[in-house]
């Protein structure tokens, strides 16, 4: 009898073909109408809408590295919309519900779950900023609840709210359609969505320099040669004081590692998203059963996507304590993102003052959530050369005016 | 743990210390003559450079003096650690990390966006 052990082959010789590519990897032509610099989830998602919502396909997205390999890789993947003024629901709320369709409007599964998100309250101040949190919420028709500790318990049996610890649980909110999605299923739904359009999705191609001339952006150049550009937009995230310096641009950024884990794969146990900024932790299981924990950002500047030790050992403790079923889990990896922070917590999505230039950054630790809100918002502003409404109040020029969008209570550390 | 050299103390583990960002970022000398966009420049701008950093620290549970630091970003070592007041040391192979950015010695026009 004739077996695959009995008969002469080489490695790899009776493997099936690879499948289908989702995207080409096309060199870069010398000219497009639209360069997009990042091919991470906001890149890819604002090249998608600039084609379908726009019309426009002659676009290049450029990433240094390969697509969707920075903080779209690195994130803990919660979606909610539950944010305190009026400027964010409007973005945050407009970009949930394209969660919701998304699937398919990509016809690509994303794994979006609806599985709702706690932010638990620890101290009567907590209480207090969560209730009227909770209020804004619901006057701009978001769902929104205020749950007492007994509830909290019943939509997540897993989490501790004896008044025995630390940081006893007084509450929480919860959104119930918040939830989670598969982030490198997102960025591929999107990559290939966009390449079917006849967009170029090119890696390995670094901006070494933006090239401006009167007042007007013509080109970058990178480490593929230089591209000529009708429009370019910066959705870069941790690297965006680097590209606006090269377009003399200094962003009101400070840019962080934010560090994340994920256990060994369990059975599932963890029903909902628990996030609490006073510990500084937030929890997810994964849909495969790994424990999706983050944390706090580490305090100093950094662009080497790792942090310090003691970070993960403080978010440990409080994962334990928040979730004592969790004290056998075993930690399989640790990694950092590089995150764009912003002194009000809130993104920079716009105009810059070279024209033909736009920007798109500060998401600091939240931009997931954003991803489809943001790409259809941000290219409105590329196509039209007007920022989308719901991006209107995202100037960088607030930092002046004042007119900031202070969401450090609804955002600062769990985002 | 990474150690942080204290200019007092010496050598010390990271997590005695308290970060204070940008180092040499000076009080402007009349805030009153100062309009909103220098005011801003002020308040909200900071460097934010991949590479050496000259950047504040505190060694919050030791000696809780603060002191200056250069300090690569990306690599996250200390490439030297000085008293407040001293100019930053150079450093061979970098280019000088200072920032001066106090408003009115640099003003910086026009980067208001419009929208």
């Amino acid at each position: 009898m004739t077996t695959y052990a009995n008969t002469p082959h080489t490695p790899g010789d009776v493997l099936p073909d690879h499948p289908d590519f989702l995207w080409r990897n096309p060199d870069p032509k010398p000219s497009y109408d639209v360069v997009v610099v990042g091919g991470g989830g906001h890149g890819l998602a604002t090249a998608y809408y600039l084609a379908k919502n726009h019309g426009i396909t002659n676009i290049a997205v450029l990433e240094k590295g390969w697509l969707a390999g920075g903080n779209m890789a690195r994130n803990t993947t919660i979606i909610r919309s539950n944010y305190l003024w009026d400027e964010s629901s409007g973005i945050y709320e407009h970009s949930l519900k394209l969660w919701e369709t998304l699937e398919e409007e990509l016809d690509y599964p994303i794994l979006f779950s609806q599985r709702g998100v706690l932010n638990l309250a620890h101290s009567l101040q907590d209480v207090r900023d969560s209730r009227r949190r909770v209020h804004a919420n619901q006057l701009n028709g978001i769902d929104a609840e205020w749950l007492e500790p007994d509830e909290v318990a019943k939509v997540c049996p897993i989490v501790n709210v004896s008044s025995d610890v630390r940081y006893p649980v007084h509450g929480a909110t919860y959104q119930p359609r918040a939830g989670i999605a598969k982030h490198d299923y997102v960025a591929w739904g999107f990559a290939r969505r966009a390449n079917d359009l006849g967009i170029d999705l090119i890696q390995d191609c670094e901006v070494t320099g933006i090239d401006i001339s009167d007042g007007r952006v013509t080109g970058v150049r990178t480490t593929r040669g230089r591209i000529a550009a009708g429009k370019v937009a910066l959705a870069a995230a941790g690297h965006s004081s680097v590209l606006g310096a090269m377009a003399g641009l200094r962003l009101p950024l400070q840019s962080h590692p934010l560090q994340a884990l994920v256990s060994e794969l369990l059975e599932p146990v963890h029903p909902t998203v628990v996030m609490s900024n006073a510990v500084h932790v937030y929890v997810s299981q994964a849909h495969k059963g790994e424990l999706v924990m983050g944390a706090g950002i580490d305090s100093y500047n950094g662009y080497g996507q790792r942090g310090a030790f003691h970070i993960i050992e403080r978010q440990m403790a409080a994962a334990l304590e928040l979730f004592p079923v969790f004290a056998r889990a075993h930690m399989l990896r640790t990694w950092a993102g590089i995150v764009d922070v912003t002194p009000d917590a809130s993104p920079i999505v716009g105009l810059t003052p070279v024209r033909d230039l736009y920007l798109n950054c500060g998401w600091g630790t939240g931009g997931f959530k954003a991803t489809p809100g943001v790409g259809w918002c941000f290219a409105h502003t590329v196509a039209t050369g007007e920022p989308h409404p719901y991006n209107a109040p995202f100037t960088l020029s607030r930092f002046t005016t004042g007119a900031l969008i202070d969401e450090h209570g609804a955002a600062a550390v769990a985002h | 743990m990474q150690l942080i050299e204290c200019p007092w103390c010496g050598a010390r583990e990271e997590a005695e210390f308290h970060y204070g960002g940008q180092a040499h970022v000076a009080h402007p000398e009349d805030p009153h003559a100062l309009d909103d966009e220098q005011w801003a420049r002020y308040v909200f701008f900071r460097d934010n450079p991949k590479g050496p950093f000259a950047e504040r620290w505190a060694h919050a549970a030791g000696c809780r003096r603060w002191f200056n630091a250069l300090r690569d970003t990306v690599t996250h070592e200390f490439l030297a650690v000085y008293r407040v007041g001293d100019p930053p040391p150079p450093v061979p192979g970098t280019a000088p990390a200072t920032h001066r950015t106090a408003p009115g010695a640099q003003p910086r026009q026009g980067q208001e966006a419009t929208s």
